[in-house]
């Protein structure tokens, strides 16, 4: 007897993508200056689901111009809480339209429906409602009676989470005066281009919201461009550190959520069974696309043995394939390109001689695809155990004494997340004081909120995201 | 008559005082023009063994209790009061200031080190969160020291903006490698003084003194740094260190002279801990 | 392969239990409600909806009990849908010990010799009863035909660390089962209300010597929640890591419909795998489900939804 899942599709009929978008700039859908048209397509086919507009240095001044009378003629005249309700207003189409923006993101994002359906929209949407609370209280942030906001804001988001890295962008920045341009990532810009529909939904003043598309050339444009106060920017630490230079002499503010290599470290007396499925959900999570991801499993010698067994095991039960079923838990890769970095970084673990280890999954034919995998016998020293892979690439790494895992755990130039399973609660605190890193996850992992700070130590970004420290990337304070 | 015994102005390095590696020193005038001084001239071997000195002891002085750290500080500001003397006359020599306006700028200083003091074991109640996260979560947020912060002292007084780039960088748990500016050198290293026979663990402040245009190249280049404070930098070389500061990424900030919370807050970074609530 | 070593005292049963990993409340929980969201179809829940009938220990364990209505239970039993005979008969019939008789007779002159006839035994539900009780009442069920004893645990026994007691119990019934009945251990986990408790107390049960472990007696509320049955089923699975030997899972208690069902069916797949999905090791105990899985088989077979009237009330 076995009991196969039969195919259980999402229906994409809840989604209209048009065959070509243009930018949205001052409130209304507008052609490019020059700009050519570039695909995006779904990973899981490789099929192209739209063209979409190359955003040209032009283009991006008229956003900026857009932006800047947004801020003067009408948002910052706005009270605190008229903008608040703005906020709201946009929470609550982001919920009567979660479903298609679910599809959407499946599409042409590649992680399975589960996800959009159950974190990313859901998240995004949670995160306008906080943050829309947030309007009229902003003299309560700790930062002085007064902060003020940046001006226009310059936010450039990455493609692990298109909708929701943009919730995290905008909702704080609208929240606390600012105005935006915001560019999605080139692979997935299209729950973006929805979300401008969301505000003129929403009656959102024009130009308080403009959404460009590009490449890396837009997004230099954006951080480039000197009618921009404050830049935001979420992707790899390589290209935050190029925007940390070319800001350097600028009066630009800047915050950062760059990259991590996140270790989940695994004590003795761990809650076995959630402790296998917080590993899951820390690597295979979004299909290992994301910043904050336990990538470095830190796992006390002596239980080695029986963990990586029960790891096999639960492995061996990933439902792997079309990420619109309702029941695939790891879809596509994002692009070829990931794919190909992916593919690299696991043959130089393959090189170095640590031992790689996949369930048996079949892969679909067409799309861009990588099995669950983890390496054993990794050594601090390989690169699979220091670089971030962002795909569902787990290391293996031992460790004997709780002084050695945190020893283990801080020696890396990032310090995004880390995560403590333990069923000691002494251990627990002592732990999560040692390690560097701006989020702990303790016997959980992977979890998120509007009202948790999120972001990194040390290379791993500049400031926070979500709750009231969340606050002070957009606003000035009254301080020196 | 009796000759002055005048004293030799060394650098402070892990709780000892050395000359420069380099064997440099540099002449000071002081107000009128006469010859004041010539304080060691730090290079960037003294730098990096600064580094070393501050990095070696900065797990022992953020993991010592907040309440021992304010101690300690105020402890600072006790040893200072009894060396009142020897700061008015290096200010007066220094900035040319009236014998009473020195005196009140050590008695500013002086109060900013017990006011930082107190700081120590409020900053995380006041700038720390539990926040109300969906599920069945215990989620907090707490302030934490960076690591090693390299402060440039700034030079709009002699000695009060000592204690402004180096006790708010301390109230916070952070361990300073300090750059003393370059015209004021003398108060900076009296402070060391101070600082040494405090209760302060040794290599928890350095203070190196010469060129900060020649040093602070290496500061913003330093992959072992996590901070600065660039309040004593010209508006060039401070671009230029945020420059070389972002290969990894420091915290870089500047000040005006004013005590804020902020300046301590400015080399702390918020950690947030989730933890299942359950039975 | 590691044997346990538990001889029957009170040190050797809790020096076992203790090397027994926590239970992560949220962490179980959320991984029982994530398993919840698999979207069962088509050929696939027609599967699972044959499956979970043939695993239905259909169950009365009312006061009011009467032979009328006991038979009337097992004649559904036998053909649970008297218009369709490709319906397979139920995993079991699961009576108070006095109806064990009536309802064996009843069965094995219907077509359901193959039935077997389960009794809740030992003091049920609350156990409060002397073992000398207890093993009367389980020697008159197996007399009358019970195949299979549901025996409940002394719960109060558990709690108050008298864990040596707990486990004589279950040795001396399982003794009197010997192979002339499968025994079910029913761990009450509403009372024992921490999932460590229920994960401990599906070692002792297993340790002493169940066949069965079963969650409720179905009297108390929370009865069969999915991360219950997740934490049985990691505790059967752990278990027959350890020695080798297969223990079943029997939820009992607000299984009522299709769903619900399918929900267990996907659990004991994506937990203690494929090789538990049979009436042998995996049953739900259960009255009114069985309506809604006809209700639902109806659905699938003629693309109409059914009516209450269209299915059999017994």
């Amino acid at each position: 007897m076995t009991f196969e899942y039969s195919p259980a599709p999402e229906s994409t009929a809840i989604v209209d993508i048009k065959s070509d978008y243009n930018l949205f700039i001052d409130g209304k859908f507008v052609p490019s200056k020059g700009g050519k048209r570039f695909a995006t397509i779904n990973p899981a086919n490789e099929k192209v689901l739209a063209k979409v507009t190359q955003a040209t240095a032009a283009d991006v001044d008229r956003a900026v111009k857009a932006a800047t009378d947004a801020y003067r003629k009408t948002w910052s005249k706005l009270s605190g809480a008229e903008r608040g309700k703005y906020l709201f207003r946009i929470a609550r189409i982001l919920q009567e339209r979660a479903r298609e923006f679910a599809v959407l993101e499946t599409m042409d994002n590649g992680k399975p429906i589960r996800e959009t359906r159950d974190t990313d929209i859901p998240l995004a949407a949670a995160h306008f409602f906080y943050h829309a609370g947030w309007a009229d209280k902003l003299e309560h942030a700790g930062l002085g009676p007064q902060p003020k906001s940046h001006g226009v804001v310059g936010q450039i988001i990455p493609w692990n989470f298109p909708l929701l890295m943009l919730a995290w962008k905008i909702a704080p920045a609208l929240a606390t005066g600012n105005t935006v341009v915001l560019k999605p990532a080139e692979t997935t810009p299209l729950t973006a281009l929805l979300f401008a529909e969301v505000c003129q939904q929403a009656d959102l003043p024009k130009g308080v919201v403009n959404i460009i598309t590009g490449d890396g050339a837009t997004g230099a444009a954006i951080v480039n461009h000197p009618g921009i106060h404050k830049i935001a920017f979420t992707g790899s630490t390589e290209v935050g550190k190029l925007i940390a230079k070319s800001v350097a002499s600028t009066k630009k503010a800047l915050t950062l959520e760059l990259g991590g290599k996140g270790a989940n470290i695994v004590f003795e007396d761990a809650p076995i069974d959630e402790t296998v499925e917080g590993i899951i959900n820390g690597i295979y999570f979004n299909q290992g696309h994301v910043c904050c991801a336990g990538s470095r499993l830190l796992v006390q010698e002596n239980i080695k043995e029986e963990l990586l067994a029960k790891l096999k095991r639960r492995m061996s039960m990933i439902r792997v394939g079309d990420p619109l079923d309702k029941n695939t838990d790891l879809g596509a890769i994002n692009s070829q390109a990931q794919l190909m970095k992916i593919r690299e970084l696991a043959e130089s673990g393959d090189a170095e001689g640590a031992e790689r280890w996949s369930p048996e999954c079949s892969l679909p034919e067409k799309g861009f695809w990588f099995p669950p995998t983890f390496f054993t016998g990794v050594s601090q020293a390989h690169r699979i155990a220091r670089e971030e892979i962002f795909g569902p690439v787990l290391s293996v790494i031992t460790f004997r004494t709780p002084s050695e895992a945190i020893e283990k755990a801080n020696n890396t130039p990032y310090g995004l997340s880390a995560g403590i399973w333990t069923d000691k609660g002494s251990r627990i605190l002592w732990s999560a004081q040692q390690l560097k890193a701006g989020v702990i996850w303790a016997n959980t992992f992977n979890k998120f909120d509007p009202a948790s700070p999120f972001g990194g130590y040390k290379e791993s970004g500049w400031g926070r995201e979500g709750g009231r420290h969340g606050l002070a990337a957009y606003l000035k304070g009254d301080f020196a | 008559m009796r000759i002055d015994v005048k004293k030799t102005y060394k650098l402070f390095i892990g709780g000892q005082f050395p000359r420069s590696e380099s064997g440099r020193s540099y002449e000071i005038l002081d107000s009128k023009g006469n010859f004041l001084a010539n304080p060691a001239q730090a290079s960037r071997k003294d730098l990096r063994e600064a580094v070393v000195a501050a990095r070696n002891v900065s797990e022992k002085w953020s993991s010592a209790s907040a309440f021992n750290r304010s101690q300690i500080l105020y402890r600072v500001a006790e040893i200072m009061e009894g060396r009142s003397e020897q700061f008015v006359s290096e200010i007066v020599a220094q900035e040319g200031l009236s014998r009473a306006q020195a005196l009140k700028q050590v008695s500013e200083a002086i109060d900013l080190w017990v006011w930082y003091a107190g700081w120590c074991d409020k900053i995380a109640t006041i700038y720390g969160a539990t926040n109300p996260v969906s599920g069945s979560f215990y989620n907090f947020t707490t302030p934490e020291p960076v690591g090693v912060v390299a402060t440039f002292i700034s030079g709009d007084s002699s000695l009060s903006d000592i204690v402004h780039g180096i006790a708010p960088v301390l109230a916070g748990g952070n361990v300073v490698v300090a750059i003393a500016n370059e015209e004021f050198p003398l108060s900076a290293v009296t402070l060391a003084e101070v600082l040494a026979t405090s209760d302060l663990p040794a290599g928890v402040v350095n203070i190196l003194t010469g060129k900060s245009s020649e040093l602070a190249p290496w500061v913003g280049s330093h992959m072992d740094i996590d901070g600065v404070d660039g309040s004593g930098l010209d508006l060039t070389a401070y671009e230029d260190l945020r420059k070389e500061g972002a290969e990894n990424l420091k915290r870089i900030n500047r000040f005006t002279s004013v005590k804020s919370p902020q300046r301590v807050l400015s080399f702390m970074e918020n950690k947030t801990v989730w933890h299942p609530i359950g039975i | 392969m590691t044997m346990l070593v538990i001889d029957g005292s009170e040190t050797s049963i809790k020096s076992f239990l203790r090397t027994l990993s926590p239970v992560d409340q949220v962490g179980a929980e959320s991984r029982a409600a994530m398993l919840g969201t698999r979207s069962i179809k088509t050929a696939s829940k027609l599967w699972a909806i044959d499956t979970a009938i043939s695993m239905i220990d259909l169950t009365t364990l009312e006061g009011a009990d009467t032979p009328g209505k006991v038979m009337a239970l097992c004649t559904k039993a036998v053909r649970p849908d008297p218009t369709d005979s490709t319906v397979p008969h139920v995993g079991a019939v699961c009576v108070y010990n006095d109806m064990v008789r009536i309802a064996r007779e009843h069965l094995d002159n219907n077509g359901g010799k193959s039935i077997p006839v389960a009794a809740v035994s030992t003091a049920f539900p609350s156990g409060r009863a002397s073992l000398e009780v207890k093993k009367r009442d389980t020697e008159d069920a197996i007399a009358d035909g019970a195949t299979e004893i549901d025996m409940v645990i002394d719960r109060g026994a558990f709690l108050s660390g008298n864990l040596a007691k707990v486990f004589a119990e279950i040795v001396c019934i399982k003794e009197i089962c010997g192979d002339r009945a499968h025994l079910k251990v029913i761990l009450e986990t509403g009372e024992l209300v921490t999932y460590d408790n229920v994960r401990k107390a599906s070692f002792l049960a297993m340790a002493a010597g169940a066949d069965f472990i079963k969650t409720s007696t179905g009297k108390v509320v929370p009865a069969a929640t999915t991360p219950v049955v997740l934490v049985m089923l990691e505790a059967v699975r752990d278990y027959f890591q350890m020695t080798g030997k297969k223990i079943g899972v029997k939820p009992a208690g607000g299984i009522r419909t299709t769903k619900d069902a399918i929900k267990q069916l996907v659990l004991v797949n994506e937990t203690a795998g494929p090789e538990w999905l049979t009436p042998d090791l995996f049953r739900i105990g259960a009255s009114a489900l069985l309506n809604d899985l006809l209700m639902q088989r109806m659905k699938m077979k003629n693309g109409q939804y059914s009516g209450r009237n269209y299915v059999t009330l017994d």
